[in-house]
């Protein structure tokens, strides 16, 4: 590493201060979901944990949740079982239309998410499919295969063709040398996707907003509830799924360092964002 | 112990000089307190293997380290409180550095234009260096689209044409194939000449730095083993590491007492100092006996276990009646074999110090 | 070369998933903007122009594309100023804690969107911590008004949520700079600044494109922010589409005003890849 430059001090200070801005809200979010006095209102006063007993026994808000964690797992399922093949296929294989579904597969990643979920309305109107649980898993899995393609696809580029290669001379068909030895390679990649598939569909909303039936996932829940009036049992919710998040991220660069010593600067989202902006 | 040339160079100004600087990299010591000095006009080549610390000092004349002890001083004032960007020195690196986006002319045009000297002395001095270095005909090419060698002209001609005082190249050939880096090796030598600065060479490449070099600092695990004139380590080593270490030898393992050595089986005079010795013998230094005895060579005999064709010369590997294995390098034969008699001069047999004993 | 069972296998489900699912869709968006409603609430398969037409006739549709635009450049524009300084402090100054430091801002990524929205609903509005703050030490006697439903708040809320999208491909262009060439400018006697000036930002422009695109395209198409935070005057072109497809009940129209943004989002794509590729150097 060079020498040290001489302005590193502002610098440090500005970072610090864009880190600030970057955790000032959820800060104040966790802040007041002890607050005795509300929402809102300095300074926050008449420490209380009322508002999480309040969401303890908050039914509907606890089905949201499992409706949400039910599509989650949903979506990462179809998003793994079609985003493994297509990425397989588009790195080895040539067919025609490659290029237009390389592309077609990344639009939803980088289309405002509404159009993808009216679209998809559109779609289930014309077949005559009633709105649920159901359609927005359909939605969710289908805008969250390009992350799984591009990830995977990322892992197959690191992959030493030669392990393959190697199998396939010793006797091995393809099938099994996928099962055998390409795919114990992609553990990492696939496990790193399957995280941020499934924290992307727990937090979805745009998609959703169109495909909604009877049941809400949470993130529709939380919405509605916002519509009615603003309470620190939001806080307190939105409180538990920072937690959650934090657990996640922090499982997921445990995982990383275990297996590869330094965990990689190309992190899924990253992989991801970059191949949005190729298209 | 001198000969003419280092008499000739004692003369010289000193340029750098480098006094007990010592480096750390956390628990680890990469410079023992190295004290160095390069001269003004002269070819000094830091050779060691990897590890050895050569890199490291070399960054330190530069300025991208600091070290933990010691002072770097140059033409009369200190140098290390000094950034890179200061310092009347340049640096060739290994992987050339040329930056991308630039034109070979931009890059070669950079430290001059970031020095704010007038445009068109610098059109004028870049005109130049390109010629220098024959890559006039690429000027408006961008680094990706100029082979390594080319490369390497390029960052060299970046480097000289801010006229620094000391010129630093970080194993700059390494990359090359064989043949391009015999060719440049000439090329740079001659070069230096040309331009009069001093160059300070960092390689791993022993042959290299004997090709090159007015004088080679030997370094070893941080401490220099040597520095002497290419000439003058080759026949008289100081130390076991740097006489295998630069060309091939024999080392010979035995006592001294009164100006008599013995070891493995041979005896002879010396001046070594009395007790534990070790002796370099160079392989063509080591001849088969003619039979006229008579004179006061050291005569031993040994059977042939391999003979290797070497073009000029052939390479045998020989043992002896005690179980010591000498290589001996042989005018061209045909094909040798079974026990022969070998001699050597007395006088070839130097006493080095052991490297052992410094870890 | 593949046994054709193979290649079939991997093709073929995502291939007729993404056309069942996409393609179909999108062509369905497609069909629908050159339809019409009918005053009955029933779609007329009636292919004409009417709402294209509608679109430029009607001056609303094309102001709040404009507003739109607006928010989203400033959203681009601070997204960029916060998040190149950041990106530039990990990659070259912050040694050690790099890796720690980099964790740190992919965090508020990893949670929810609606969440930290909320959560500057409760800042910005009169009631809200900030307001009451400010009367609290005194700084001022009535609330600011302008904080909450207005373009300040949503773009405030937009940079909070894409900086750090616009931070990570600036990050991982500026690490892909190799660090010998900045030394190489220091060598050849460049300070600092001018290193930064005439090496690290050069080669530092296409993640700026990246991260310039994100934050401007995802800004565009938002529709929470401004529906929690935008009130009146922060209207998006989004919030339009959403409502036509809800109580103002025009399927077709909504479809037409999608599409539109769709070509719009793909041709900023386009062309910022293209200028990408015209600064890449590796």
């Amino acid at each position: 590493m060079s020498a040290p430059a001489r302005n590193p001090r502002w610098l440090a200070l500005y970072a610090a201060v864009v880190f600030a801005f970057l955790y000032l809200p959820i800060v104040v979010l966790i802040v007041y979901s002890f607050n005795g006095g509300g929402v809102g209102g300095f300074p926050p006063h008449d420490f209380t944990i009322n508002w999480y007993r309040m969401l303890l026994g908050d039914g509907s808000m606890w089905d949201s949740v499992l409706n949400s964690l039910m599509v989650a797992c949903a979506a990462m399922a179809i998003s793994l079982l079609l985003g493994i093949p297509a990425a397989l296929a588009l790195d080895r294989a040539s067919f025609p239309g490659k290029t237009a579904f390389r592309r077609l597969v990344l639009l939803p990643l980088i289309l405002p998410g509404i159009i993808t979920g009216l679209s998809l309305l559109m779609l289930f109107v014309g077949m005559g499919l009633h709105l649920s649980l159901l359609t927005i898993t359909l939605g969710h899995g289908t805008a969250l295969i390009s992350v799984a393609t591009t990830d995977i696809f990322a892992g197959l580029q690191k992959l030493d063709r030669a392990q393959e290669e190697a199998s396939l001379d010793l006797g091995a068909n393809y099938w099994q040398t996928f099962w055998h030895i390409t795919l114990p390679n992609l553990r990492l990649p696939i496990i790193g996707a399957a995280l941020l598939i499934f924290t992307l569909s727990m937090d979805e909303i745009a998609v959703s907003f169109f495909l909604i039936g009877r049941d809400n996932t949470l993130p529709l829940e939380i919405w509605s509830r916002l519509r009615r009036g603003m309470t620190p049992e939001i806080n307190a919710i939105s409180a538990v799924i920072f937690v959650f998040s934090l657990v996640g991220i922090v499982l997921w660069y445990r995982l990383r360092t275990r297996a590869q010593g330094q965990p990689e600067l190309g992190s899924e989202l990253l992989e991801t964002a970059a191949a949005a902006t190729e298209l | 112990m001198n000969s003419p040339a280092t008499d000739a160079r004692a003369a010289a100004a000193i340029l750098l000089s480098i006094r007990q600087v010592a480096k750390s990299f956390g628990k680890l010591p990469v410079l023992r307190a190295i004290s160095l000095h390069v001269d003004e006009g002269e070819f000094l080549t830091i050779l060691g293997e990897s590890g050895s610390g050569k890199t490291t000092l070399l960054r330190l004349i530069a300025g991208f380290e600091h070290a933990d002890s010691g002072e770097i001083w140059m033409a009369g004032e200190r140098l290390d409180p000094l950034p890179p960007y200061r310092r009347r020195v340049n640096t060739v690196f290994q992987s050339y550095a040329l930056f991308p986006h630039l034109s070979v002319r931009d890059n070669v045009a950079y430290g001059l234009r970031v020095q704010k000297v007038a445009a068109s002395d610098v059109e004028k001095r870049v005109d130049e260096a390109l010629a220098m270095v024959k890559m006039t005909a690429f000027a408006a090419s961008k680094p990706a689209k100029i082979s390594g060698g080319q490369q390497q002209r390029v960052a060299l001609a970046r480097a000289l044409v801010n006229r620094p005082r000391l010129l630093l190249l970080d194993e700059p050939l390494s990359a090359l194939d064989a043949n391009l880096r015999r060719q440049m090796q000439l090329e740079l030598k001659s070069l230096q000449r040309e331009v009069g600065i001093s160059f300070v060479f960092v390689t791993h490449d022993q042959e290299e730095a004997m090709v090159m070099s007015d004088r080679i600092a030997l370094l070893r695990n941080g401490s220099l083993e040597q520095v002497a004139s290419p000439r003058d380590i080759y026949s008289r080593p100081a130390t076991s590491y740097a006489a295998q270490f630069i060309g091939h030898t024999n080392l010979l393992r035995g006592r001294a007492e009164h100006g008599r050595a013995r070891c493995h089986g041979l005896e002879f005079p010396t001046t070594a100092a009395s007790g534990p010795a070790i002796f370099s013998l160079r392989p063509e230094h080591i001849r088969l006996a003619d039979s006229a005895a008579g004179n006061d060579a050291v005569r031993f005999c040994a059977s042939i276990l391999t003979q290797s064709f070497h073009g000029a010369t052939d390479l045998l590997q020989v043992e002896c009646a005690e179980g010591l294995k000498l290589t001996v390098r042989v005018p061209s034969h045909g094909p040798l074999t079974g026990q022969h008699n070998f001699e050597f001069s007395a006088a070839h047999a130097i006493p080095v110090r052991d490297s052992e004993e410094r870890t | 070369m593949f046994s054709r069972a193979y290649k079939a296998a991997i093709t073929l489900p995502p291939l007729l998933w993404v056309a069942v699912f996409l393609l179909v869709p999108y062509a369905l968006l497609l069909c629908y903007s050159f339809w019409t409603v009918s005053p009955a609430q029933t779609i007329i398969h009636h292919w004409n122009l009417g709402n294209y037409r509608e679109l430029l006739r009607v001056h609303v549709y094309f102001e709040t594309l404009l507003r739109s635009m607006w928010i989203a450049a400033r959203v681009m524009l601070f997204a960029l100023l916060l998040g190149y300084p950041l990106a530039y402090y990990l990659s070259f100054h912050a040694g050690a804690r790099k890796d720690l430091l980099y964790q740190l801002v992919i965090i508020p990524l990893w949670v929810s969107y609606l969440v930290r929205a909320y959560a500057w609903k409760t800042i910005l509005g009169s009631d809200g911590v900030l307001n009451t703050l400010l009367q609290y030490v005194h700084l001022t006697r009535h609330p600011v008004e302008f904080l909450l439903y207005s373009p300040f708040a949503v773009v405030l809320t937009l940079t909070h949520i894409y900086t750090p999208f616009a931070f990570l491909p600036i990050y991982a262009s500026l690490e892909h700079i190799p660090r010998n060439l900045v030394e190489a400018s220091h060598d050849l006697g460049a300070s600092p600044l001018q290193t930064f000036w005439r090496v690290i930002l050069p080669l530092s422009i296409p993640g700026v494109l990246a991260g310039a695109t994100f934050a401007f395209v995802l800004s565009l198409g938002d529709f929470l922010a401004p529906l929690l935070l935008g009130g009146p005057s922060g209207i998006m072109i989004s919030n339009i589409v959403v409502s036509l497809f809800g109580a103002a009940y025009n399927w077709p129209l909504g479809a037409a005003i999608s599409l539109c943004m769709l070509l719009l989002v793909v041709g900023l794509l386009f062309l910022s890849e293209r200028l990408e590729k015209k600064w890449s150097y590796s």
